[in-house]
Parts: structure tokens; sequence; C-alpha cells
């Protein structure tokens, strides 16, 4: 199935009120969104981190579907334990079956860093399990230090921007070069400012599931760590993908295709300047002209790998 | 007359004698149990095991996932996972393996799962040493996990099985480890006798689990415990930890009834009229002790051994019994803790026990076997004509050291 509007998703709310998310936070949106996509039938593996610590303190749950908390770095691990019992068990005749997902929820320090391993091991062995990488850029619940995914020049607390050196030093880590290196069915990047665009990836994700692990890299921004009001966060997110910076694309059985407005964004005089999305957060706000070029040449490398991509997986 | 009985039930429950490596022992246990989920990566000396147990799975006479993890850390965290969906899950690991899975090992005692383990012992690194000695057990003591030492090929099968009644009981819902020596064991092969797996499964019934992944009550496992409830959970799994020797025996009773075999949570040897005694925990380290017992008895001296086979929890009351009445003891330990008041790790627990107990029985930790030095039964005759003569004033003794 297909969602055409907002009006078409799920209604039922199985990711509960009531947490201590920050007001405002990204991934408390793609939560929402992903908890209604992936219905009650649905088992959570999460990794320690921001959405974890917010949503399970005892005696109290933000999950309305069964969850399960390991730690940092082993959530595909813990994950790929859960899905292989679940297929045992019911070959065994000692569990109803009931096609039950197997969902990750990880942050960026628990993919792109510490949980890179298990992630790895998960995709290598075939798990049936959709990862789902919500991505703040930094690790936002140790107090916004630096992490893989944090971009060249950002101010975190731990590359604060000094007279010597102004912010993180290397550039982001290709996640998804990583993942789709493992040739996995289905792999997805998705905003939480784009719902209908990110239900259906999730939808789909799911589905593939079936056959093998999934992916979603999810940007989720973050009001204290990336420095803007609270209100902007969809704001936020949606220029991140109408300047270029996180464009929108999937990968689906051999295919790569590149989706709405992203799509467009080849031509890069139809991205909106970068500056509007670097402008609103202050943990950019010490970038001169002349980095803010240089990150601009960064991305537009990018768009030529992805350029390369349509190409040769392009339908 | 219960011996006759024992007997009997004995010779209906065996299956079949063979010469079998411990390891391979443990291989039979786990398909003898009907594990659903083995999440293991290779080490040595663990490594036959799961080598082992792939064999019982693609050769269709075990239904269970292996899942062929890409570390330590994620075969424990696979295996928290899958007892987490409510699968009998077993895992297995050695050394610096044991030691990457360490944090793991707290959180699947503190999430409460009944996972079963098997750790053929090994040296620590640096330096790297493949070779037996009791560092990683002894690292691993305070993680909330039942630890049991099997000292043959025989016990450690027994034990395995055993290990998942005492694991799945509702008074206990905690991990257990099942550890014997590295190489001394685990790669020398012992006549065992296994079980038919029919009995096997009547005495490890499958009773449905509460508190699993289930999309039918979901739950949240895993929750984040502020100052007002953390305490509680770790007190409530010291306690469960703590029924663990009560369940022993009972879990023991039905098991002699059943096998004709049963060990109990220690081992005495020539105890009960001795005036010395060993006290020792695995296999060759109990095995060249009690030799050395034999010969000191031959010469007239009363000593006696007690062989630890639960270690945690400590089963104080008896080891206090068994010692209370000798005039001296010595603790054969097969590990060091560095820096400690004595270096001896069991040495220690036993010397708190009987502290406890206002007893101030003299004792001596002995240290011997580190890295597989060779222990010999003359280091251990030594020690008794030690004890013998009381001249010693040594408290600590490093056995085997080359000079």
């Amino acid at each position: 199935m297909t969602y055409r509007t907002i009006r078409d998703l799920p209604r039922e709310e199985l990711f509960a009120p009531g947490h201590s998310m920050c007001a405002g936070c990204g991934a408390a949106i793609a939560m929402r969104w992903l908890t209604k996509v992936a219905g009650r039938n649905t088992i959570i593996v999460n990794a320690t981190g921001c959405v974890e610590v917010t949503t399970t303190q005892f005696p109290h749950t933000a999950w309305r579907v069964p969850y399960l908390h390991v730690a940092f770095e082993n959530a595909a691990a813990a994950a790929s334990g859960v899905e292989a019992a679940l297929r045992v068990l019911a070959s065994k005749g000692l569990r109803a079956p009931s096609g039950e997902k197997v969902v990750v929820v990880a942050g960026d320090g628990g993919t792109y860093d510490i949980g890179l391993q298990s992630l790895s091991g998960m995709l290598e062995r075939g798990h049936k399990v959709l990862y789902v990488l919500y991505d703040n850029e930094a690790y936002m619940n140790t107090g916004i230090q630096r992490s893989g995914s944090t971009p060249k020049y950002a101010w975190t607390t731990t590359t604060p921007v000094g007279p010597h050196i102004k912010g993180k030093v290397q550039w982001k880590k290709d996640i998804m070069g990583i993942v789709l290196a493992h040739r996995v069915v289905y792999a997805a990047t998705a905003s939480i400012a784009y719902v209908v665009d990110l239900a259906n990836k999730a939808r789909k994700a799911l589905d593939y599931s079936e056959e093998g692990p999934t992916f979603l890299h999810v940007l989720a921004p973050c009001v204290p760590g990336w420095r803007y009001p609270e209100n902007k966060t969809v704001e936020v997110a949606r220029l991140a993908v109408e300047t270029g910076y996180f464009p929108l694309y999937e990968w689906e059985r051999g295919a790569f295709r590149l989706n709405p407005p992203s799509n467009t964004h080849m031509d890069k005089s139809r991205r909106r300047p970068l500056k509007e999305f670097l402008r609103l957060q202050g943990r950019f706000t010490h970038l001169t002209d002349q980095e803010i070029a240089e990150i601009e040449a960064e991305l537009d490398t990018y768009w030529n790998h992805l350029a390369k991509l349509v190409q040769a997986y392009g339908q | 007359m219960l011996a006759g009985l024992q007997r009997g039930a004995r010779e209906r429950a065996v299956w079949r004698r063979a010469g079998l490596t411990t390891n391979y022992a443990v291989a039979f246990a786990v398909k003898a149990v009907d594990v659903d989920v083995v999440a293991v990566y290779p080490i040595t000396p663990q490594t036959t095991i799961v080598e082992k147990i792939a064999e019982f799975i693609h050769g269709g006479e075990l239904r269970a996932e292996l899942i062929h993890v890409e570390s330590e850390h994620s075969a424990l965290s696979a295996a928290v996972g899958a007892a987490a969906t409510g699968a009998r899950t077993f895992t297995a690991t050695s050394s610096q393996g044991l030691e990457l899975m360490h944090e793991v090992l707290h959180i699947a005692s503190g999430l409460r799962l009944p996972i079963v383990m098997a750790v053929p012992t090994r040296a620590l690194s640096a330096p790297i040493s493949i070779h037996n000695d009791y560092s990683d057990i002894m690292n691993a003591r305070d993680a909330g996990w039942a630890i049991l030492i099997a000292s043959t090929a025989q016990e450690a099968y027994d034990t395995v099985i055993q290990a998942y009644r005492i694991a799945e009981h509702p008074d206990v819902q905690l991990p257990v480890m099942v550890a014997y020596d590295g190489y001394l064991m685990s790669h020398t092969l012992e006549p065992v006798e296994l079980y038919r797996e029919e009995h096997v499964r009547e005495f490890v019934p499958r009773r449905g689990r509460r508190n699993v992944l289930d999309v039918r009550s979901p739950i949240t496992l895993g929750a984040f415990a502020t100052p007002d409830n953390y305490y509680e959970f770790k007190y409530q799994q010291e306690a469960a930890l703590r029924n663990v020797e009560g369940v022993l025996r009972e879990v023991e009773a039905d098991f002699a009834a059943r096998f004709g075999a049963s060990y109990g949570p220690l081992e005495a040897y020539r105890l009960e009229d001795a005036d010395y005694a060993l006290v020792t925990y695995g296999g060759a380290a109990t095995g060249n002790a009690r030799v050395a017992v034999d010969m000191a008895r031959e010469r007239g001296i009363r000593v006696g051994l007690l062989r630890i086979r639960l270690y945690r929890p400590f089963p104080s009351a008896p080891i206090i019994t068994a010692l209370a009445g000798v005039k001296a003891f010595a603790v054969i330990d097969r590990a060091i803790a560095y820096g400690s008041p004595a270096p001896g790790p069991l040495y220690k627990d036993v010397a708190a026990a009987l502290y406890m107990e206002g007893l101030t029985v003299p004792g001596i930790s002995v240290v011997h076997g580190i890295g597989q030095r060779a222990m010999y039964v003359e280091d251990f005759y030594g020690v008794i004509k030690m004890l013998a003569e009381g001249a010693s004033t040594d408290k600590v003794l490093f056995l085997g050291l080359r000079e």
C-alpha cells in the first residue's frame, strides 16, 4: 500500500505522550510516525541514547509495543537474537507465529560509531530486521559530543569553536554507502519534514524486511544540539533537504532513485542556498564564507557521487 | 537402598557411553536440553563446542538457530535478545571473549534472563596465552551470574543440563555459567555417559516464561531506573542469586532420582576426620590434590579435600561446616587477584566466610597453574606437609614459579 496524504496514516498512537523528550525533538517526531506505520505487530530494539532514556523511565514507558533495550553498541546484535528466536520458536511450535516485525531504533552514535560492528554483522547475516537510524549528528544524550555523523565545522562540546580550531575537523561519514555495500534489499534516507515520504519508506522497509535486513536513515534535528528555536525543527529538517544537504533517496532491489524534492536537485540551481539551512543553527554561526564554500564544494562532490549512482543504478 | 535405586535409574536413563572431550560433552548437553538459539563467536579453547553444535544443527539432530555473531559482545547481546523473546538460549566463550562480554554479563543478569554459558577457562592477555587458568571466570564473578565449576566431563555434561533447570526456576530467573579447565578438560577425552534425550527433556520441561517480548502483551525490558528505583532492582537480583544454592539442592535431588548422580554445591573428600584441608576448584587442581591427599593419608597425615563446585552464590554455610573443625587449610587458586589482601580470589571468599562466622582457622593462599604452569602432585603434597608441620609462617605461596 502507498500513503498518499497524511490522512492515510494510521490514527492509532503507539508512541505514547508523556515521555521526557525535549520540546521540538526531531527524534520524537520520527518515533511517532515510525510506530504508526509499523503498527502493533512490532518489537522495538533500542540502542542506548536519547530516545531510550527519555521514553522508558521506570515505572513509565512510552512504548505500546514490546520494547527491549540492552546497551549502546549492540542493538543490531540483540535484534538478531530476537528475530532468530521468533523464527525458531515458531518453527518448533513453541510460540504462535504472528509475523512480528523487528525494528531497531538507534541514534548516530549507536550506528556510525560504537554500533557499526554489530550493524554490519546483522546486515551480513541477513536478519529480517528494519534498522532505523535517527541521525541528530552528535552524541546528544551525553550532552552534544561529536560523532562520526557530525558535519565538518559544526560546533559540539568536544569540537568547540576556538581561535586555533573551529568546530569539527572531519567530514560526516557516508553511512548509507556502508550499508549499501552490504547489498541490502532496501535502504532509504528520510526526513521528518516529509512525513508521507518517510511513512511510505518505513512501510516499504518493513515489507522488504521479510526478505532480509533493511535500513532507514532519518535526519532528526536536535534543538539543544543544533541550537535553533524549538518551533523550527520541521523547518530545519525541510531546509536540510531543500538545500541538498540531506538528499532523499532510496535503494530498492538494486535500483537507485532520488525522491522528491531531491530528484530535481541534480541541477544545483534548483537547490536553495546552503546558507539558509546553516544560518538557522547556532552550531554553524561561526562559519566564514570560505568555510561555507568549502562545505558546498564537498556537497557538490557528494551529489556527483549520487549522479553516478543514478547513472549506474537508476531506473 | 537409595544407591541401588539410583543405579537402576541411571541404567534406564543412559543412552550410551562415549569417549568425549568436555567441550563435546557440553555440546551434547545443549542438544539434549533442546536449546533454541545458540550465539557463539570462535575463541580457543571454546571453539570445539560451537563446532560440535553446528554439526548437530546442520545434521538435523538439533533444531536451533545458530547465530554466527561477529564478536563475543554480540554473542551475548544476541543471546539476551533471544532469551528476552522466550527462547532457550546458549552461548560459550573463554578468556578475552568473556572479557569482551563483560558489559553484557551485567545486563543479562539485570534483565533476569535464564541464559546458560559454558566457559572453558583460559588465562588473560598480556602476555597473550591460550592456556588454562581461571583469571577469566574470576573477573566475571561479581556480574550476578550463578557460577558452577565442573571437574570432569561427565560433571560438565550433567551441570549444563541442571543449569537450565536452575536458570529457568521461578525463584531464580538468572543466567548461569558452567566453567571448567580449558584444554586440561576442554580438549581431554574422558568417558561420559550420555542420557536419553527424552529423559533430559522431561527433567528440563518447557515452562512458559512470563515477561517475554510478545506483541500480545507488550512490555518494556531494559528500562531506565532513577535513584528512586535502581537499588530495589539490584537488591532483588542479589536475593534471587542467593536462592540458587537451595534451588540447586532441589534440582539435584530430582536429577539424582532420574539419572543417579548428584554433586552438591561442594564436594568433600576424606574430610570427615581431617586435621587439615586443601580447598580447590576445577579439574586438574582437584585431581592432583586428591592424589596428594591419598599420599599424605598413607603417611599418617589426616588431610582432606574440599572442592568448590558452586562458586556464585558462595555456599558459605557448608564451607564453614566443612572447615570449622580443621587445624589449618590451604586454598589452591588458579588466578591472581592482583593487589588484594591475598592473591587468591577463592581464598578471600573462604577467609571472609570464616571471619563472618567468627572463626579464625589458619589458612594459606596458594596460587598455582597460572597460564597452565604444570601442577605436580608433589607440589600439593608439599603444601599438606607445611600445614601438618605448622612450621610455616607463610600465608601466601606462589607454587610452581621458576626461581
